[in-house]
């Protein structure tokens, strides 16, 4: 019944074997997803150091992959690797809790 | 002086455009719906847990599938898809099928707020781009969404929730969707999160409580806006065809009608009612007391079981174990059919519950014994329990209900004295199919006994009054014709 989304937007930016594979689930140009995509395109140069890929899917395009990652908010991050799987929804303004929810800083 | 009249003229096939309605499909609730939910509107329907939600937002959405050609998503925040078809096939429904045949769609929302971490703003926008492409992929027209609430154990921002449930309503309303919204029954409120704020056409209330170690389900429609429904607590149950919510009046005029005819159980008496009784007909049998009412039950009950088929015996004057030993004194063994599992009991004092619960639980009975016959001894004894008006109604519905089960019906009447026997009890003497009056009527210095068949539709049937005795081998009708009664 779950289907695996499909892979089509090239990843942002790639490092070989990112440690990092982050999902950004938007839907069309609104000012949380462009704010969610910006804050973590910088968060993501700051601290994950090169280890990461950025795929930005837009539900409006792809409705059916809403249900693979069981997507109810927007804007929504998944971190698909390394698992578990977690799951940051917002427009991710507030640095120290997505990198407390990415599991790049322990909780504090 | 005359007055003055709007000359306007009015056409006269012009329907005022009311509510148009989605029939559910579900045996008695579109009676006490006037036609179904609002069509194209949310409904609300809450209740405490294990009260049926599920099974009725369920109903619903299969049955305007499979009947009224309006595909239907499931959107389960609660259950697992595989949990929800099985929970189902115990009503019948194929939801695997359905799913192939692209009639439902059953999409599982999973809402786990440990995976979840929150920052910054959010919206449920991926809600409704799910529900939307679920809806447009099969071009459904019902939606169920069984339970909304689940959706605030998974977030924390209660604003945003409660501005998004509305847009949702909205949204659902413009998509012209049929759809039920289940919620949980709330201390003061009728759901917990207080979810009838923002469904304001229909809300359905159910519950279930336990009465006397028996349980009971009850729906009673809150509020529909803009028509007229029934107000009342109304019993219904989950059987083996889905949820038949009573009064099941909908069944109305329509059963069929057997001609196979079946012995009375007494082989002189058949040629005087005509040849024997219609199969699923109703029996009335009158008469004072003791005038052999249960004996001829006996006899009924004896001949069916004898053929193989099922008896079903409502007694609510003796215990089945008197009724048993009884009939075993005047020649009819009855017992082995108990253990052969053609003959059941349901014995209980008439005042041991309320009218609707003893409908029920009849119907319960039938529903999972599925007999061919059913006796009940004495109808009589339900009077005193509620107005006749009431009474009258119930012993329709389940006339009703059991001739579109195809089932006999023996009903034992008590008249109190000679006068009120004419009358048969119960003022449904007009409604049954076959009507006998015993008599007790003393006669140089003894009692005699006496059976005239007052009617029998549809068979040629005897006019005269009948003696017969019953001895030691049940009753035995002597053909003497005696004088007919005035």
């Amino acid at each position: 019944m779950i289907k695996p989304p499909a892979r089509k937007a090239p990843p942002r930016k790639t490092a070989k074997g990112a440690k990092y594979e982050l999902c950004l689930y938007v839907a069309g140009n609104t000012a949380k997803s462009s704010a969610a995509l910006a804050n973590l395109k910088r968060i993501a140069a700051d601290h994950l150091a090169g280890e990461y890929s950025i795929k930005v899917i837009d539900l409006l395009k792809n409705p059916a992959l809403a249900r693979g990652d069981q997507i109810l908010a927007i804007p929504t991050l998944v971190r698909r690797l390394p698992s578990p799987i977690r799951k940051i929804i917002g427009d991710l303004s507030d640095t120290e809790r997505v990198l407390v929810g990415l599991d790049v800083k322990p909780h504090a | 002086m005359t007055v003055q009249t709007n000359k306007r003229p009015v056409p006269k096939n012009r329907r005022l455009p009311g509510i148009r309605k989605a029939p559910s499909g579900i045996a008695g609730l579109d009676e006490i719906t006037g036609g179904g939910l609002p069509s194209g509107r949310p409904t609300l329907i809450c209740g405490g847990p294990g009260c049926g939600k599920t099974m009725l937002a369920m109903e619903f959405l299969v049955r305007g599938a499979t009947e009224f050609d309006e595909p239907g998503v499931f959107m389960s925040f609660e259950e697992t898809a595989e949990d929800l078809e099985q929970n189902v096939v115990s009503m019948g429904f194929d939801l695997k099928a359905l799913q192939r045949r692209k009639k439902i769609v059953v999409d599982e929302v999973r809402v786990v707020r440990s995976e979840i971490h929150e920052t910054g703003e959010y919206d449920l926008e991926g809600l409704f781009i799910r529900l939307g492409h679920a809806i447009d992929s099969i071009g459904a027209k019902r939606v169920v969404l069984d339970t909304l609430e689940a959706l605030f154990g998974g977030f924390s921002n209660a604003a945003v929730l409660r501005a998004e449930l509305r847009r949702l309503f909205d949204w659902l309303k413009q998509k012209n969707v049929t759809a039920i919204i289940t919620g949980e029954r709330g201390e003061g409120q009728l759901t917990r999160q207080g979810l009838e704020e923002y469904v304001s056409d229909c809300v359905i209330l159910l519950d279930h409580r336990v009465a006397n170690q028996l349980t009971i389900r009850r729906l009673r429609i809150v509020k529909y806006r803009g028509t007229v429904h029934g107000t009342d607590e109304y019993p219904f149950l989950i059987g083996q065809k889905g949820i038949s919510v009573l009064p099941i009046t909908s069944l109305g005029l329509t059963h069929r009608a057997p001609t196979s005819v079946i012995s009375s159980g007494i082989a002189a008496l058949d040629p005087a009612l005509g040849g024997g009784l219609y199969e699923s007909s109703t029996v009335l049998v009158s008469g004072t007391a003791g005038t052999g009412k249960s004996t001829f039950a006996g006899h009924l009950t004896a001949a069916t079981c004898e053929r193989g088929e099922k008896a079903l015996y409502v007694g609510l004057e003796q215990s089945p174990d008197e009724f048993l030993r009884n009939m075993k004194g005047i020649g009819m063994p009855l017992r082995r059919y108990v253990s052969e599992g053609l003959l059941k009991f349901h014995a209980l004092r008439p005042s041991a519950h309320g009218l609707e619960l003893h409908l029920t639980t009849i119907h319960q009975h039938v529903e999972e014994f599925k007999p061919h016959l059913v006796v009940i001894d004495a109808i009589t004894s339900f009077f005193g329990m509620g107005l006749s008006a009431e009474i009258n109604s119930m012993l329709v519905r389940l006339i009703d209900f059991l001739k579109s089960r195809g089932v006999t019906l023996y009903m034992a009447s008590l008249s109190e004295n000679a006068a009120s026997a004419e009358r048969g009890g119960a003022n449904i003497s007009s409604i049954v199919d076959t009507w006998i009056q015993l008599r007790n009527v003393e006669t140089n210095g003894a009692r005699v006994r006496t059976l005239s068949v007052v009617k029998s539709r549809g068979m040629a049937h005897s006019n005269l009054t009948h003696q017969f005795a019953i001895t030691g081998k049940g009753v035995a009708l002597q053909n003497a014709p005696s004088q007919q009664p005035s």
